[in-house]
């Protein structure tokens, strides 16, 4: 499997480590009903086939990145940093949208 | 249906093999069952069989949407063990050895269970500690367990790298003497056969795509690729698929994602390896089938995923574990290897529940450990559909517990289901 | 069978003779032979035993599709069983052994399983051995494993390296057969960077050896020549011969392994046997070809029964007969030119025999020609022989009502050529495709829909005329070129001629088994390898086992380490006839990795044994050694457990070294603490929500420790933060936990928090840290410190300062894990060694003592102070009386689900302090219970987690997780169970803090 890192360009799978399910939001901090945590910690809709999904680059530029990803045929679509970084300008999304350089 | 004997085998040979009788049979689905167990694999044959072996529960039917067995019963390591050490999961894992012990008996069907030894590799005086805490636990529930030093250990697995050199040398391991490996696909025919045997209707090709309510709002029955199927009671067993399943009964989320797991076999060789050994320095275990090829897995591939198959990082891992442990299996080859779709559960612990809804009853969350618990699996289900609550043995595997803070996390790794 | 060499003819180098040992005798071959090949020549006929019934087995294919010759090729360490003989390159030297056989090949006592044979049918295991005790089993078992495997592994280690390598391209080419070879032509000739892999040691394929074919009016061998000159020539071109490419993954990543040694005796100096190859590339035209199938009969498994078109590469590449007189059973027009090439090449042809009534005039006129006897509308019934063939029975059969006639007709033959017609390599295009699709004109599988870029080309895909593979394959490569962005120009046109007798692809009439209306009813193989016949296909249908995947886990056909190259279709179709569907009905099964097998050893590369995982050394590293330190392993970091003098045991070395801290002065390395650097306007706000205790408060110049949750509210790490600047932090973690920590503060920041200004950085390998510890720490560090007052008023507790020690710049901070007064000494990693020996020097005059991770836990034991046995992640912070350390004023990660009633009983498992009341040294993972004896232990309440002998109190003491927690327990008499290494002591039950309690000792 190859996942396309926005900074780094499309490298192997090996180089990320997964996430979980990216569509599941944390609450607010100052949430304090218990039944909100516990649905935010511990239930997943585990859909079988397309799948908003975190990845990790631990073996390149680190970022997190949100993935669409169908588990079923394990096809990915787009993928974006998320973070500080999320939403670059429009001259910084031209340039790391280049090509991936290997 | 036939008995299965040495004497029926010669019988047979006589008139040249035709006479056998088929081992399941394959009905038309009935307008309606006591029970319905969705999924026709290891733990849905198995509650099948006990619903009508334990609780005189015979109008029931297992319904599979491929052919009988083909999920994670036939693609499974078949290692076979109670070494837990969380006490649910310890008495839980041992009834199910206790009934391993005697199931091919039990179903007239050869499992070839083989109590050759499960042995856990220490490589740090930590790990021996973790061991001790585990075997102890054992111990005290009436389970058997011993800790090994080096040469015992080397002793046990000939073969096994225990010099000084290694990486992680090996000092020592934890062996549970009655775990052992059985013949995965035999279950599922096993229990099915008895199934069968027992007036339970097994349901091939059908596939559940979604459940009938009555009035009250109580599930009712499942619909099918062949046609509505009404029951008083609907067991879902169908490990991997929970989430789809439930989805069409309205349960929109669960403590549950399914992530591939890798399985893997060599060419078949004389007997080299004599027990299931495990990596303590990673996560890789071994044993060998009866045909002779070295069955093997290691790590789930680590995401979400519905494919039966997984990745090269795994593959190549697993090999290169396997290959330091044993530095005489670098020549040997690989001649298959395949995925399962595992239902990890939020704490690696199963759940075995009456609900969620009124009339459903759950089976899930197995993780990478579904097919050593199918007896018990099996058992403690029909025992949960049949008198509607829980046996002793699996009241501590609720749906709610994750929820409460009764997490039964075997590994302490938090929810987290790929670190399961 | 009695085969030889020819007089002429072949691809091998008759001037360059090898010598080979195949069961200890010697023969000789020639350059360019396989083991097969080189056997075959000199009259061997005998090449292993069957799985099941030791049935004698010759060899059937020239292939990796090869189901008998199996051999242990090598010996020793370099020893590798289930080799396939009609794939191994004959090379000087070459060592052989059968296999599967007791006491030798020629007479296998296990052969009497042919006696038993009628009782060992598929699946008859199943049915028996279940008496007449439970555990019976395990002895049948003994026995049965003794049978069962093939060749033996050796029990030495493999002395060959393998090596890894990543590839990429655009167009990888899978095959070099004439449709692999125009594929990469298209491909390469559009500017596409290309691989062409191919299994054997030359390419051309179905080309190879060919004499008669013309293309492009080249003769067959040239075009191959000059393709190949072509491809070299074009600088992005790679062509890589003895490479098969085994699996596709995901995302048109697949696996290959290049056999780079294997044809010599041993690898050369630094050269690897095997490389593994990780190719991603853009499209894949595969172009695997096709395999013969057989024909079902009785006794089709003799020796000097093979598949037709092998005994044709035997004679045309390496210049052999498979035997004297060789009779051909086709039902289709490929095996002719088996017949034609060998009668050309002086083999009597005692036979053709062809269930069709009809055929083709060019293919009658070449037979007739050649007064080759021919008979059509005629079948084989049975094959004879013992270790050999002997006779062939044919009998007359009507294709219309597709019946044997009853009369015989007995040939003699030592060879029997086979051919039921072609099946298509698909595994590949299995992997990663759709379900195969039927195609009734070969009566077999093609590619179903591609679920990756790849195409297929040639006669994996059932073309099987030479034309229409090349065509393809151009076009197949050129249009892989263009998906990866390469325009191409006008596909070519092959010119093709072929000789007359070559026939039609599209000629075959089904047949798949053979059954004599009268007479003895043999056993007739479907699968030769697991010995699986046409009968257990039949009994798995009468019992049910009718999926295809039944069938093939029931009766194991397919799933020996031929993977069912040639018994898959032949397999189904036996089930189709016993089912009455058609075959696409009953369908197929999936193709899993690998093609072919593949070594270990090169999946594994060198990544194994010791460099399994990489080792981590602290800056000190080579000093704790030199100092004589017992390095133990932590995760994947070396660190000194104890620092023994002689006659000492790890025992009496920490005691001393514990005491000696308490008394004086001690140092140890802790550099392996997870250390993280944590910047910016907002950290901290973001430290306050990320640790459970308060981090507000937090000056310039202070470290505070802080407890870190899990989101379910478990604890996840633990650790002192210092703050070393208004916006600077240092954060450190456990050994264990830095990767995760620093993951999870990522997470934290990228995905819940992304308006902080935070950064967050790695920096554990950038620090050496020394804890010097003990009442003499002052006085010692105070002695290499000139720029900094270390006294109570300069460095209070908890106080961070820079400093220099000696000329080396320092960070000093005022931490205890110890309980004593005591200093952590940080500096840039690249000075650590200095750092060590200078305070080692200076150490001298103050009795200083180096310490390892032993007595850092007697220390930290003492105290009560808790550490991974303790953090096994099923402990909250109040289970470890740590729960003061959760603010009730401020939100932080993990504090919602920490509330959860159930986290809170009290009868939950809390820290407690332990103390042997007998005297017995306590161990870790003895359980607490009640019962006062061994036999009668009772139930678990707990578990004594982290142990030690305490030189501070004199006694052996412990830390532990107990139901209730030590006011509960502290009147109670427990015992320390420990069934597993036989203990059962009384203990105590105290405060987990056994030792200077109010903690004046460090306050000093």
């Amino acid at each position: 499997m190859r996942i396309p890192c926005p900074t780094c360009g499309e490298r192997d799978v090996g180089e990320f480590t997964y996430g979980g399910d990216a569509t599941v939001a944390r609450p607010a901090m100052d949430e304090t009903d218990p039944a909100v945590w516990n649905r935010f910690v511990y239930d997943r809709e585990n859909p079988r086939g397309a799948h908003l999904e975190f990845w990790q680059h631990t073996g390149g530029c680190r970022a997190w990145i949100k993935l669409q990803r169908n588990v079923l045929t394990h096809e990915v679509g787009a993928s974006e940093l998320v973070g500080p970084w999320s939403k670059p300008s429009e001259k910084d999304a031209q340039t790391k949208r280049q090509e991936p350089v290997e | 249906m036939g008995h299965y004997s040495v004497f029926s085998l010669v019988k047979n040979a006589m008139t040249g093999h035709r006479n056998w009788q088929r081992a399941w049979r394959s009905p038309d689905p009935k307008p309606k069952y006591d029970v319905i167990i969705v999924g026709g694999g290891g733990h849905g044959l198995a509650t099948a069989y006990y619903l009508a072996k334990e609780h005189g529960i015979t109008n029931v039917a297992v319904i599979e949407k491929g052919w009988l067995g083909g999920g994670n019963v036939g693609r499974n390591t078949t290692i076979v063990r109670s070494n837990y050490m969380l006490p649910a999961n310890t008495r839980f894992y041992e009834w199910s050895m206790k009934l391993w012990e005697g199931l091919s008996q039990d179903l007239n069907y050869n499992v070839m269970f083989s109590s050759r030894g499960v042995l856990n590799l220490a490589h740090t005086p930590a790990q021996i500690d973790a061991y001790a805490r585990r075997g102890n636990s054992m111990r005290l529930q009436g389970v058997d367990a011993e800790l090994l030093d080096r040469d015992q250990v080397a002793r046990m697995v000939p073969g096994l790298d225990v010099s000084e050199a290694a990486r992680f040398p090996v000092i020592g391991g934890l062996c549970q003497p009655r775990g052992g490996t059985a013949r995965h696909d035999a279950v599922a025919w096993g229990y099915a056969r008895g199934a069968s045997d027992r007036g339970v209707d097994i349901i091939e090709q059908c596939e559940t795509t979604g459940f009938l309510f009555d009035d009250q709002g109580r599930v009712s029955g499942v619909k099918t690729t062949r046609g509505d199927i009404r029951a008083a009671k609907v067991g879902v067993a169908v490990a991997g698929n929970t989430s789809n399943v439930l989805r069409t009964a309205g349960v929109e989320r669960l403590p549950i994602e399914s992530h591939v797991l890798q399985a893997f076999v060599s060419e078949p060789l004389k007997p080299l390896i004599d027990t299931v050994v495990t990596f303590g320095a990673g996560h890789l275990y071994i044993s060998q089938s009866d045909k002779g090829g070295l069955v093997f897995g290691g790590d789930i591939d680590g995401y979400n995923s519905y494919a039966q198959r997984g990745n090269l990082p795994i593959v190549e891992h697993v090999a290169a574990m396997a290959v330091a442990m044993f530095p005489n299996l670098s020549r040997l080859r690989l001649l298959r290897h395949w995925g399962g779709i595992m239902d990890m559960s939020m704490d690696g612990s199963p759940i075995i529940t009456t609900g969620p809804l009124e009339g459903l009853y759950l089976n899930a969350g197995w993780c990478y450990g579904g097919f050593k618990a199918t007896p018990a699996s099996g058992w403690c289900f029909a025992w949960t559909i049949a008198k509607d609550q829980p046996h002793a043995l699996n009241a501590d595997f609720t749906l709610e517990r994750f929820h409460q803070g009764r997490t039964i996390d075997e590994r302490g790794a938090g929810p987290q289901p790929r670190l399961h | 069978m009695s085969g030889y060499r020819l007089k002429s003819g072949g691809l091998v180098d008759r001037s360059k003779r090898l010598n080979f040992t195949f069961d200890g005798k010697r023969y000789g071959g020639f350059a360019g032979d396989t083991l097969a090949s080189a056997l075959l020549a000199n009259g061997v006929s005998l090449f292993g035993r069957s799985f099941k019934y030791h049935r004698p087995r010759g060899v059937y294919s020239a292939g990796p599709e090869e189901p008998n010759a199996l051999v242990t090729l090598r010996n020793a360490g370099r020893s590798e069983p289930n080799t396939k003989a009609t794939v191994v390159e004959l090379y000087e030297g070459l060592e052989a052994h059968s296999q599967n056989r007791w006491p030798n090949l020629q007479y296998d006592l296990l052969s009497i399983n042919q006696i038993g044979g009628p009782m060992l049918v598929a699946g008859f295991y199943y049915k028996t051995f279940m008496g007449p005790t439970r555990k019976a089993w395990m002895l049948y078992e003994h026995f049965i494993r003794k049978a069962a495997g093939l060749g033996a592994a050796s029990k030495e280690a493999d002395p060959d390296r393998y090596e890894k390598s990543n590839l990429f391209c655009d167009v990888l080419v899978v095959g070099a057969g004439p449709a692999g070879l125009a594929a990469a032509l298209a491909a390469g000739r559009a500017g596409a960077r290309v691989v062409l892999a191919d299994e054997n040691a030359q390419a051309g394929g179905a080309l190879l050896g060919e004499k008669e074919e013309t293309i492009d009016s080249l003769p067959a061998q040239d075009w191959v020549a000059q393709s190949l000159a072509e491809l070299a020539a074009l600088p992005d071109v790679s062509i890589m011969p003895r490479t098969t490419v085994y699996g596709y993954y995901d995302h048109n990543v697949l696996g290959a392994v290049e056999r780079v040694a294997d044809h010599f005796a041993t690898p050369n100096a630094h050269q690897a046997r095997q490389k593994h190859w990780t190719i991603r590339c853009a499209s894949v035209v595969l172009a695997t070809g096709a395999i013969e199938r057989p024909i079902v009969f009785d006794g089709n498994d003799k020796p000097g029964v093979m598949l037709a078109d092998s005994a044709r590469r035997f004679a045309l590449r390496q210049g052999i007969a498979v035997g004297r007189k060789v009779v051909v059973f086709t039902n289709n027009d490929s095996a002719y030119r088996s017949a034609v090439d060998l009668k050309d090449a002086g083999v009597e042809i005692a036979a053709i025999v062809d269930p069709r009534g009809d055929l083709s005039s060019p293919l009658k006129g070449a037979v007739q020609t050649r007064g080759i006897r021919l008979l059509t509308a005629h079948v084989v019934t049975g094959a004879k022989g013992g270790n050999a063939l002997k006779t062939v029975e044919i009998a007359p059969f009507n294709p219309e009502s597709q019946t044997v006639g009853e009369s015989r007709e007995w040939i003699a033959a030592d060879s029997l050529a086979v051919s039921g017609g072609w099946t298509p390599t698909i595994h590949l295009a299995s992997q990663a495709g759709g379900k195969p699709v039927f195609n009734a004109e070969i009566a077999s599988f093609v590619p179903g829909e591609a679920l990756q870029n790849w195409r297929a080309a040639g006669a994996c895909k059932g073309d099987l005329a030479l034309k229409d593979c090349l065509s393809a394959g151009a076009n197949a490569g050129a249009l892989a070129a263009k998906d990866a962005g390469f325009a191409s120009g006008t596909t070519p046109a092959f010119d093709v001629t072929l000789p007359a007798h070559a026939g039609s692809g599209g000629s075959l009439y089904p047949l798949w088994e053979v059954t004599r209306p009268k007479g003895p009813k043999g056993k007739k193989f479907v699968d030769l390898q697991h010995d699986v016949t046409a009968q257990d296909v039949r009994l798995a249908q009468c019992e049910g086992f009718e999926s295809v995947e039944h069938l093939k886990r029931y009766t194991t056909l397919g799933m020996a380490a031929d993977q069912g190259k040639t018994s898959n279709v032949n397999g189904l179709a036996l089930m189709a006839a016993a089912l009455e569907r058609s075959i696409p009905e009953v369908g197929t099964t999936r193709f899993r990795p690998p093609y072919t097998p593949v070594a270990l050893g090169a999946l594994a590369g060198r990544e194994t044994g010791f460099h399994i995982s990489p080792v981590r050394r602290t800056p000190m590293h080579d000093l704790h050694v030199k100092a004589g330190a017992d390095m133990l392993t932590a995760g994947q970091w070396m660190r000194p457990q104890v620092y023994r003098k002689s006659g000492e045991d790890v025992f009496d070395a920490y005691v001393r070294e514990a005491r000696r801290v308490r008394e004086g002065v001690g140092m140890v390395d802790v550099s392996t603490l997870g250390k993280i650097d944590v910047q910016g306007p907002d950290a901290q706000e973001f430290l306050n929500r990320v640790y459970s205790n308060g981090f507000k408060t937090l000056a310039v110049g202070k470290a505070r420790y802080g407890l870190m949750l899990r989101e379910d509210g478990c604890l996840f790490d633990d650790g002192t933060t210092w703050r070393l600047g208004e916006t600077r932090y240092l954060m450190t973690t456990t050994t264990a936990n830095a990767a995760g920590v620093l993951s999870h503060l990522e997470f934290l920041l990228a995905t819940v928090w992304p308006e902080m200004r935070v950064q967050v950085t790695s920096v554990t390998e950038q620090w050496a840290g020394i804890a010097v510890a003990g009442p003499k720490s002052r006085a010692l560090l105070q002695s290499v410190i000139e720029d900094l007052d270390l006294s109570n008023e300069g460095v209070p507790f908890m106080g961070v300062c820079p400093a220099t020690l000696d000329d080396i710049p320092v960070l000093v901070a005022r931490l205890s894990f110890s309980g004593e007064l005591a200093y952590e000494v940080y500096a840039g990693s690249n000075y650590g060694a200095a750092l060590w020996e200078k305070l080692m020097l200076a150490g001298e005059a103050y009795d200083l003592v180096p310490y390892g991770t032993e007595a850092l836990g007697t220390l930290r034991i003492e105290k009560g102070h808790v550490a991974g046995p303790e953090l096994d992640g099923r402990t909250t912070a109040r289970d470890l009386g740590l729960g003061g350390m959760t603010s009730r004023k401020k939100h932080y990660i993990g504090r919602p689900l920490m509330e959860r009633e159930a986290l809170n009983e009290d009868n939950r498992q809390r820290l407690v302090g332990v103390i042997s009341s007998n005297g017995t040294p306590l161990r870790a993972g003895s359980h607490l219970v009640e019962g006062k004896t061994a036999e009668q232990p009772g139930r678990s309440l707990g578990h004594v987690s982290s142990t030690t002998y305490s030189p501070a109190i004199d006694k052996f003491i412990a830390l532990a997780l107990l139901e209730g927690g030590w006011e509960e327990n502290k009147d109670r008499r427990l015992f320390a169970a420990d069934p597993l290494r036989g203990g059962h002591d009384p203990v105590e039950v105290v405060s987990p803090c056994f030792f200077d309690k109010d903690g004046s000792r460090m306050h000093v």
